[in-house]
């Protein structure tokens, strides 16, 4: 039994890290239908973050560092969202294909930038002491890490929560989604609530840049590890729904690492791709399904 | 904007403008492949290396990843490669010449790497080439070196069983790395029980078989073989069935970036290195300093030199390397077998007295050099070099300190055919 | 029967014109290049004529299907492989004996019985058409059936490619996982695959496969079908009021492609590098592939042969001019042509015929002009 609830550990952690990189898309692409295969560059840039405040900041200041790297990195990849869709993305709505491809290429250049500022080497973040070693509650294993990256994802899934349904700005994003025409005669500036969810969701996988900087080392192909996990969440989730962002997180992280117990890591990762073809053949719109869709 | 809907004009058009794609096509397919085959010679197939040493430089070949995934390990072994050749053009180059490199990036995709070395022999003419990490690219190229009857120098421990005539192997083959490991997890740490963890790929399982066959000749029980997929971060999995077995030690044959995974990931589950020791041999002190030394103090690795290796040629070799790249640069096996790689070279072609391929072959055969891990010896039939093995510990500045020197360098024996327990691992054609 | 034939006699002067333009282009391929290449850089080429074929299949289903298919290293992974096992095979003697990597990794004792057939030439040649065209054809139907399209398809066949990738990689024990299949010598058909004379000759069979893929690929699209296709990626809803069944339409472009593909796989493994890798067939090549028909001009079968070979030629040119920066230069190529010039090469060249034929014709756009530039 113990090893079967550790597992469920796992695939819970995993799970929040998947929620942690889907939370962003599910504003960016599940909202304005854009598919931005550079969010996996924002979250590394969310990681270098990291190493260049503790970089700054000192080896004595791991703390602070860290804490003080979750609101820049929401900053500095917000920014570089906001930059992207300004310049580029903005000129491509309505062609959801063509966004993915040039915003491949985006992610093309910031790694060869990452490279060129940071070196090819990966770099050394180190974590903060509390985050260390682990505590054994019936007989499971958590580690410190895990535990804060599944207490971040909550917190922040929480925030997103009450900025969509509780703010006037959530209210306009979803305005604009449902119906960008109607909501733009209704007198909302719809380039500007772009722009907005633009920078919330980039500016996301910055903080999931972060936290992913306690399981493993920061270097310049880390997004491209992560990108396709995370559009899969949110196409099981069903686009632009919070609700079905966290079940399917947290479903495909708990599959994820029951499945590689039972075979191999590799075989698990095909398993899970399975599933979600036959999944998607019963509800092609996802777990949580919108009456109306933006994209077709 | 909305230029999607301009296809279907585009269609009914298609035979017009087809025939004017085409022409541009030629146009510039014939303008971009014509400036590559210029210079080339209409004779191949022939020997091509004669003329790199024509006219005022010697060329030769880069060849590693700079971009994708490998470029993490290979860009390192790049430097040294370019700081050696540094070295001896600025003590007046081989032959009276300049070594004039030309780099280029295999990209972490291995048929690049072979459409690079082709390029780099029938086009550049290089005399050599210094190139590859992973052993997926070796093997991409080794048809291209041996059809070219051009020299390659491969600078990473690998998994043995290969002895190409055209590759001199200047890293470890597994009698100079991992048999020694094993040896002193036996008598140093009196081991029982071994878990082997590794990547995905064909190092580390090559490396467990002959572990398998050492322990069953060697009275170990091995408790456990588990792979991850190559750059995998997730190893709750693995760690949990490392923990469930019981094992007094962990083999590692982890590729680069999963190591720190793996190591967090233990230490969150109550595995310090205290309680398990954990044998790794793909990370050296490149690596740790991308881990953090906190991470994996007191890990032992099997190499055969450490930036710490005592000696004038060492010394002079990191004092170099870090006055060129700076001073937070550490050096490490690979990057020293690399920079070995292009003095080794040099020193045959001046003792052959050209840079022709067979004639630089020969003169290797016995060749010794002072290398910063201690005199090497080249050896004369399967052209890899000897090799002092190191048991190290790795130290909280994330340096590698010796705890154990095998007598003396060892002879390569990539086959293992000195080894009676090994029988099953010859290949058919060894 | 008599209008397929038909259907190959030109009607008007334009399609004289681009007969002519055709052989032309065949006698370039067929006659220049081997004259004036070396060994290795028409051997190079031939690989790129091998990306062109895959090229054709792209530009069918995306150009004039309107579906992103993000997964052709797939299909092309699973006819590369098909062919690269029967080479491995060739390579120590043929079945019984294992593979050379088999031998070394000690992993199989005997011929695991998914080799076995492969011994055969012409069971593994035909199979790396009909496993790629059989599994998209399943595929197809489960996914359009249940009208997945659009980014979620281009999604979906993307980690369709990533999962095979995975699934390759980690079966090192059955097909050599990260390594894949690479021999330093064999031969097909008596022809020495490391032979330079050999070479040529497969050289121009791989440039023949690709003329009648071209012809093939052309034909399709002229005929009713390729007007329903089109019908289908303006319009499908509309298409399915009609009474057509645009299920139907779109599973035979997707298996169209991913035949095309395997055919281009099967292929690339005789000519160039002569290796067949997870790094071939993953993600980031399957999405390089759209790339080349972005740059030709996604709709244009000419266009995508233009841009497969174009884009690797510069590839290859601008990689070795500066190692370190090349990745810059196909970023940037990527978001030019795709951002500003979405005709690619095809728009310019349509452009030019037009800026020649009707000067100051109206048509003009500020698209196509970048499209020039980019190209």
């Amino acid at each position: 039994m113990e090893p079967i609830l550790n597992q469920l550990f796992a695939g819970v952690s995993y799970g929040s890290i998947l929620l942690l990189i889907a939370l962003g898309l599910t504003f960016t692409f599940g909202q304005m239908g854009v598919i931005n295969m550079a969010h996996g560059e924002f979250i590394m840039f969310g990681a270098y973050t990291t190493y260049v405040l503790q970089e700054v900041l000192g080896k004595d200041q791991i703390t602070y560092a860290f804490l003080l790297s979750l609101p820049i990195a929401l900053v500095v990849a917000g920014a570089m969202g906001l930059l992207l869709e300004m310049t580029l993305i903005k000129r491509l709505y309505g062609r959801p294909l063509d966004t993915l491809l040039v915003t491949w290429g985006v992610a093309l250049v910031l790694q060869q930038l990452a490279r060129d500022i940071f070196g090819a080497n990966n770099v050394e973040v180190v974590s903060p002491t509390w985050l260390e070693g682990g505590i054994t509650v019936f007989g499971i294993d958590m580690a410190y890490n895990r535990l804060f990256i599944i207490g971040l994802a909550l917190a922040i899934t929480a925030a997103a929560w009450v900025v969509v349904g509780k703010l006037k700005q959530g209210r306009r994003m979803r305005a604009v989604m449902q119906n960008r025409q109607l909501a733009g005669a209704s007198g909302i500036n719809t380039p500007s609530v772009d722009r907005r969810t633009f920078f919330l969701g980039s500016g996301l996988a910055g903080v999931a840049g972060v936290a992913i900087t306690q399981l493993g080392s920061v270097g310049p192909n880390l997004g491209t590890n992560y990108i396709i996990d995370a559009f899969l969440v949110v196409i099981v989730g069903g686009l632009g729904h919070l609700r079905g962002a966290v079940i399917a997180a947290l479903a495909l992280g708990i599959l994820n690492s029951l499945a590689e117990y039972w075979s191999s890591a590799s075989l698990g990762k095909v398993i899970v791709f399975m599933a979600i073809v036959v999944f998607l053949q019963f509800r092609p719109q996802g777990i949580v399904a919108s009456e109306s869709r933006g994209l077709a | 904007m909305q230029t999607l809907g301009g296809f279907v004009s585009t269609r009914e058009k298609g035979s017009r403008f087809w025939l004017a794609a085409i022409l541009v096509m030629c146009l510039s397919a014939f303008v971009a492949v014509g400036c590559g085959s210029d210079d080339e010679s209409s004779s191949s197939g022939s020997s091509t290396s004669s003329s790199a040493d024509s006219g005022d430089t010697i060329k030769v070949g880069i060849l590693h990843s700079l971009s994708g995934t490998m470029a993490i390990s290979e860009k390192s072994v790049v430097d040294a490669e370019q700081l050696a050749i540094k070295e001896i053009n600025a003590a007046g180059g081989v032959l009276g010449k300049q070594i004039e490199p030309v780099v280029e990036d295999g990209a972490s995709d291995w048929p690049t790497f072979a459409e690079k070395a082709q390029k780099l022999i029938s086009e550049d003419k290089v005399a050599a080439v210094f190139g590859c990490w992973t052993s997926a690219s070796r093997k991409a190229v080794l048809p291209v070196f041996e059809r070219n009857k051009a020299l390659l120098y491969y600078p990473v421990q690998y998994e043995g069983m290969e002895a190409s005539p055209y590759i001199f192997y200047t890293g470890a083959t597994t009698n100079q790395q991992i048999i020694p490991a094993l040896e002193y997890l036996k008598e140093e740490k009196k081991v029982k029980k071994l878990f082997l963890v590794g990547s995905d790929y064909v190092f580390p399982r090559t490396a467990n078989k002959e572990i398998k066959l050492w322990a069953k000749a060697n009275g170990m029980e091995i408790t456990g073989e588990e792979y991850a997929p190559l750059g995998s971060t997730e190893f709750s999995t693995i760690v949990n069935k490392v923990k469930a077995s019981d094992s007094d030690a962990v083999f590692n044959t982890l590729n680069g970036d999963s190591n720190v995974a793996f190591f967090k990931q233990l230490d969150g589950a109550g595995l310090p290195s205290s309680k398990l020791p954990i044998v790794s041999v793909s990370i050296a002190e490149d690596e740790v300093r991308a881990i953090g030394a906190d991470k994996v103090e007191g890990q032992i690795v099997a190499w055969n030199y450490y930036q710490t290796t005592p000696g004038a040629a060492n010394e002079k070799f990191v004092k170099a390397y870090k006055a060129e790249y700076g001073d937070d640069r550490v050096t490490d096996d690979p990057i020293e077998a690399a920079y070995v790689a292009v003095y080794l070279w040099a020193e045959a072609v001046e003792k052959a007295g050209t840079t022709d391929v067979e004639k630089v072959k020969e003169a290797s055969k016995g060749l010794e050099f002072d290398a910063p891990e201690g005199k090497v010896v080249v050896d004369d039939e399967n052209q890899h070099i000897t090799k002092t093995a190191r048991i190290g510990v790795i130290n909280k500045e994330g340096l590698i300190d010796t705890v154990w020197e095998s007598d003396g360098p060892i002879e390569p024996d990539p086959f293992l055919e000195s080894y009676p327990w090994a029988k099953g691992m010859t290949p058919v054609d060894g | 029967m008599t209008t397929f034939v038909k259907s190959f006699v030109p009607s008007n002067r334009s399609e004289w014109s681009s007969r002519a333009t055709f052989v032309a282009v065949a006698i370039l391929f067929l006659f220049v290049f081997p004259a004036w290449l070396s060994d290795s850089r028409l051997d190079l080429m031939a690989s790129y004529v091998t990306y062109a074929i895959v090229a054709l299949g792209i530009a069918i289903a995306w150009g004039n299907g309107g579906m992103l298919v993000l997964g052709q290293g797939l299909f092309f992974g699973l006819g590369a492989y098909c062919v690269g096992m029967y080479l491995a095979l060739v390579e120590v003697g043929g079945a019984p004996n294992l593979p050379q990597f088999m031998t070394l990794l000690g992993s199989q004792e005997t011929l695991p019985a998914l080799w076995e057939p492969f011994n055969n030439v012409w069971f593994a040649l035909s199979a790396a058409v009909i496993v790629p065209v059989t599994l998209a054809t399943i595929l197809g139907t489960l996914i359009f059936r249940s009208r997945i399209r659009g980014p979620y398809f281009a999604i979906l066949t993307q980690a369709l490619a990533g999962a095979f990738a995975i699934l390759l990689i980690g079966n090192i024990t059955l097909i050599n996982g990260t390594n894949g299949i690479t021999t330093s010598f064999s031969e097909i058909f008596g022809l020495s695959l490391f032979e330079p004379a050999d070479q040529r000759v497969l050289y121009t069979i791989v440039v023949i496969v690709l003329g009648i893929a071209f012809l093939l690929s052309r034909q399709m699209l002229k005929s009713r079908y390729g007007r329903l296709l089109l019908a289908v990626r303006d319009a499908e809803d509309r298409v399915r009021f009609l009474g057509y069944s645009a299920t139907k339409i779109k599973v035979i472009a997707f298996a169209t492609a991913a035949g095309l593909a395997g055919v281009g796989g099967a292929l690339f493994v005789l000519v160039g590098p002569k290796i067949i890798s997870p790094a071939s067939v993953g993600i980031i090549p399957s999405i390089t592939m759209v790339v080349w028909v972005a740059v030709g001009g996604r709709a244009s079968l000419a266009g995508a042969i233009a841009g497969a070979i174009l884009v690797n030629t510069a590839e290859f040119e601008i990689s070795s001019a500066a190692p370190e920066y090349w990745l810059y230069f196909q970023g940037a190529l990527f978001i030019g042509v795709v951002a500003f010039a979405p005709k690619g090469l095809a728009g310019a060249a349509t452009w030019l015929k037009e800026k020649v034929t009707s000067r100051g014709s109206s048509s003009t756009t500020s698209t196509s002009k970048t499209a020039e530039e980019a190209a």
